[in-house]
């Protein structure tokens, strides 16, 4: 099986171990995995005005991209490429009358009318793979970790594009237990993380962070599971200084799905750049014994 | 909160506007506060979402520019899934962050952001940021 | 398209005019309108020549007059088209009622750094310039870019934090500023390119060891000798050194050729 990939910039960079885990693992699965070419930034975040089409363009570009090379489904990792893909290409489909001005005011590209299918690696998990082929694939499963699936705002909502429905967290769940991880549901898993906040005086996403990792802990999770760089960014990353200020008791090491399914499939742990993680992250795998010998 | 509504505070025009950005019509709302109660930010809020439905229904303009919910609101569509009245009140936060940013205001400054954070941030905050703060 | 092709097809001649300002037998004028007022100018002649056929001067906005230094950016309409076109104007051959006006010059931020400092990530050019998060991929900047970049493609490349790819994309940039002037993010694309350039330049690219050796055995000295004993030469005597002189043939493949002299390798 080969899929057609839309990356993401922050999975160039600060999040090579979301990208880089899902290529092994997919690499695993025996899936082949074709980046399209010459993409461009998604916007990460959809336009809500009625009228402004043109921050529409960056994400329908890529799409344009993916049907050049023929494909009728593209895979993103990060969510809220996933959210801002989906929305675009859903004015595409189902809009006659913006789909003409976009397709208009890009005189430089073919047309465009939502040929392509944006899919998230779980739902094309799901779908395409199964759990049972995964939960057959498995070579160190995640014994004893307790695993909470974070989900965040933009694989749910808004519904039409949402990977299931809200409150729902079927997908993780059902791929760690497959992993053989034990699944931690906690209260704030569809709580926002402050996102773009994070830019805006950092009060607002600290406090936001800390209930979700506070929930998560209540909860009796050892480690926090995310598909977003901006929400590993906002409870990973932050951690150090939300328990500097007291907002936090414990810290919680947080991981990137994919990473779990790759160490999992037994892929060396080098090839899911845990460096780019907090050290904990590496020591807890290791304490649970989950990694393969290198 | 008390709204002192004169035939000055109401500007027909704005309302309009705003229905014609956000597509939505802000006087479905029942004041229920379910939006407020899922936002996540309120604590930074000074008025919370329900209260900008409000002013917002009443065409309070004066009163909403000078609000700092929609600066706050971190597009999460956690009010919008719950609400019972089918709002997309994350529309109607975008809606008002236009009506500024489109005289080309900027709510933060990009140039003025300490360079070891955009170090540190992800891409995606800085898009996502910029986007939605910036005119 | 097809009007270009019927010009170049056509079956009257042109008549060259050069710089003469009393047109030659033959030669055919074609009217342009430079800021909105129409001129007749000569069909054989460049934006910038028509221009100072016309009478106008060029203190700025002229440079080269090759193509290279940027300085004569152009933006056009052709009558009757909603089309904008850019080109520069020492290289763009006039058209029919083309509308022109000259962009000598468009502001653009330009930061400041030390290239010694910054260091090889990306990151370094994104504390920069962070308004590179503002492009919302219009391509307005590609479309307008007289060198045939692929502007988008190096602010994506960019925001990808790929340094190499940027410069590669963008080594024909001759900074004119076409694109920041069309840019829906307010961004100095060619200033934040040339960054790029100068850290792949500084950092990235392999350094070529040859040239290193080289550089350090003509420091030792190896060569004065040589230099000294050419700089002693007559005329004559030096011309025929430089005719007799042993030349690798042309096309040879690489590393079968050596010189029978081998005093100076
Ligand atoms: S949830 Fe809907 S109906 Fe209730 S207050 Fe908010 S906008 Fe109004
Ligand atoms: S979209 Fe904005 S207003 Fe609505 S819940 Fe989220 S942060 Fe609050
Ligand atoms: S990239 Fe920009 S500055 Fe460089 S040649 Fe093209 S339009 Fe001019
Ligand atoms: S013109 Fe500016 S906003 Fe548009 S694609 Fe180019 S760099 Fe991006
Ligand atoms: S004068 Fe230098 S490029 Fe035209």
């Amino acid at each position: 099986m080969k899929i057609s990939y839309y990356p993401g910039c922050t999975l160039k960079t600060k999040a090579g171990n979301l990208e880089t885990a899902a290529l092994a693992s997919l690499l695993a699965l025996g899936i082949e995995v074709e980046e399209i070419d010459r993409w461009n930034c998604c916007g990460a975040v959809f336009s809500l005005t009625a009228d402004d089409l043109i921050h529409q363009v960056g994400p329908v570009r890529n799409l344009i991209r993916a049907k050049e090379q023929g494909a009728n489904k593209l895979v993103t990792l990060c969510s809220m490429c996933y959210n801002t893909l989906a929305r675009a290409n859903l004015i595409m489909k189902n809009d006659p009358v913006k789909r003409d001005t976009i397709n208009r005011f890009m005189d430089d590209e073919i047309d465009y009318a939502g040929e392509v299918e944006v899919v998230h690696l779980l739902t094309f998990l799901d779908q395409e793979v199964g759990w049972e082929r995964i939960r057959e694939m498995v070579k160190v499963p995640l014994e004893g970790l307790r695993i909470a699936p974070y989900y965040g705002c933009t694989l749910q909502r808004p519904a039409d594009v949402g990977i299931e429905p809200f409150g729902s967290f079927s997908l993780m769940t059902r791929l760690f237990e497959s992993l053989g991880a034990t699944v931690m549901p906690f209260a704030a898993a569809d709580k926002c993380c402050g996102s773009y906040q994070i830019l805006n005086g950092e009060d607002g996403a600290q406090s936001t962070a800390a209930t979700i990792l506070k929930s998560a802990a209540e909860a009796g999770a050892e480690a926090l599971a995310t598909s977003c760089p901006l929400c590993e960014y906002n409870l990973g990353k932050q951690q150090g200084k939300l328990l500097e200020n007291g907002l936090i008791g414990t810290t919680v090491p947080t991981y990137y799905f994919t990473q779990l399914l790759a160490i999992a499939l037994g892929v060396a742990p080098e090839s899911c750049r845990f460096d780019l993680n907090d050290g904990a992250a590496l020591d807890l795998l290791k304490n649970k014994n989950c990694l393969v010998a290198a | 909160m008390t709204l002192t509504i004169t035939d000055q505070t109401i500007t027909l025009k704005s309302f309009e506007k705003l229905k014609e950005l956000s597509g939505e019509n802000v006087k479905l709302c029942m004041q229920c506060a379910t939006c407020s109660g899922m936002c996540p930010m309120t604590a930074e809020m000074d008025h919370s979402p329900r209260k900008v439905m409000h002013l917002a229904q009443f065409g309070l303009f004066d009163k909403l520019s000078a609000s700092n919910t929609f600066w706050k609101c971190a597009s999460c569509h956690a009010c919008t899934v719950k609400c019972p009245r089918g709002i997309d009140i994350a529309k109607v936060m975008e809606a008002l962050r236009q009506q500024v940013l489109r005289k080309s205001k900027n709510y933060i400054e990009p140039s003025a952001l300490p360079a070891e954070r955009i170090v540190e941030l992800p891409q995606i905050a800085l898009v996502a940021g910029f986007r939605k703060l910036t005119s | 398209m097809c009007d270009a092709e019927k010009k170049t097809t056509q079956k009257t001649p042109r008549v060259a005019t050069g710089d003469r300002a009393i047109l030659p037998e033959g030669a055919k004028t074609i009217p342009v309108y430079i800021m909105g007022k129409r001129y007749d100018v000569p069909e054989t002649l460049t934006i910038m020549k028509a221009m100072e056929f016309a009478g106008f001067k060029f203190l700025r906005g002229a440079g080269c007059r090759g193509g290279i230094c940027g300085a004569c950016p152009t933006v056009y309409r052709m009558a009757g088209d909603y089309k904008l076109h850019f080109g520069l104007a020492c290289q763009t051959v006039v058209e029919a009622d083309m509308y022109l006006a000259q962009i000598p010059f468009f502001p653009a931020n330009r930061a400041s750094y030390k290239i010694d400092e910054i260091g090889a990530a990306a990151e370094a050019i994104h504390a920069l310039y962070p308004e590179l998060f503002r492009c919302v991929a219009c391509n307005l900047c590609t479309k307008a870019c007289p060198m045939d970049v692929d502007v988008l493609g190096y602010i994506s490349a960019l925001k990808q934090g790929n340094i190499k790819k940027a410069a590669e994309l963008s080594f024909d940039c001759i900074q004119c500023g076409l694109c920041a002037s069309r840019c829906m993010g307010e961004i100095p694309q060619y200033h934040i390119a040339q960054l790029a350039r100068r850290v792949y330049g500084r950092y990235i690219q392999p350094r070529a060891e040859h040239l290193q050796t080289r550089v350090k055995e003509i420091e030792s000295g190896k060569y004065d000798a040589m230099l000294q004993e050419l700089s002693a030469m007559g005329r004559e005597e030096l011309e025929k050194c430089y005719v007799e002189r042993e030349r690798e043939p042309d096309l040879s493949t690489l590393g079968t050729w050596q010189p029978k002299e081998t005093q100076y390798l």
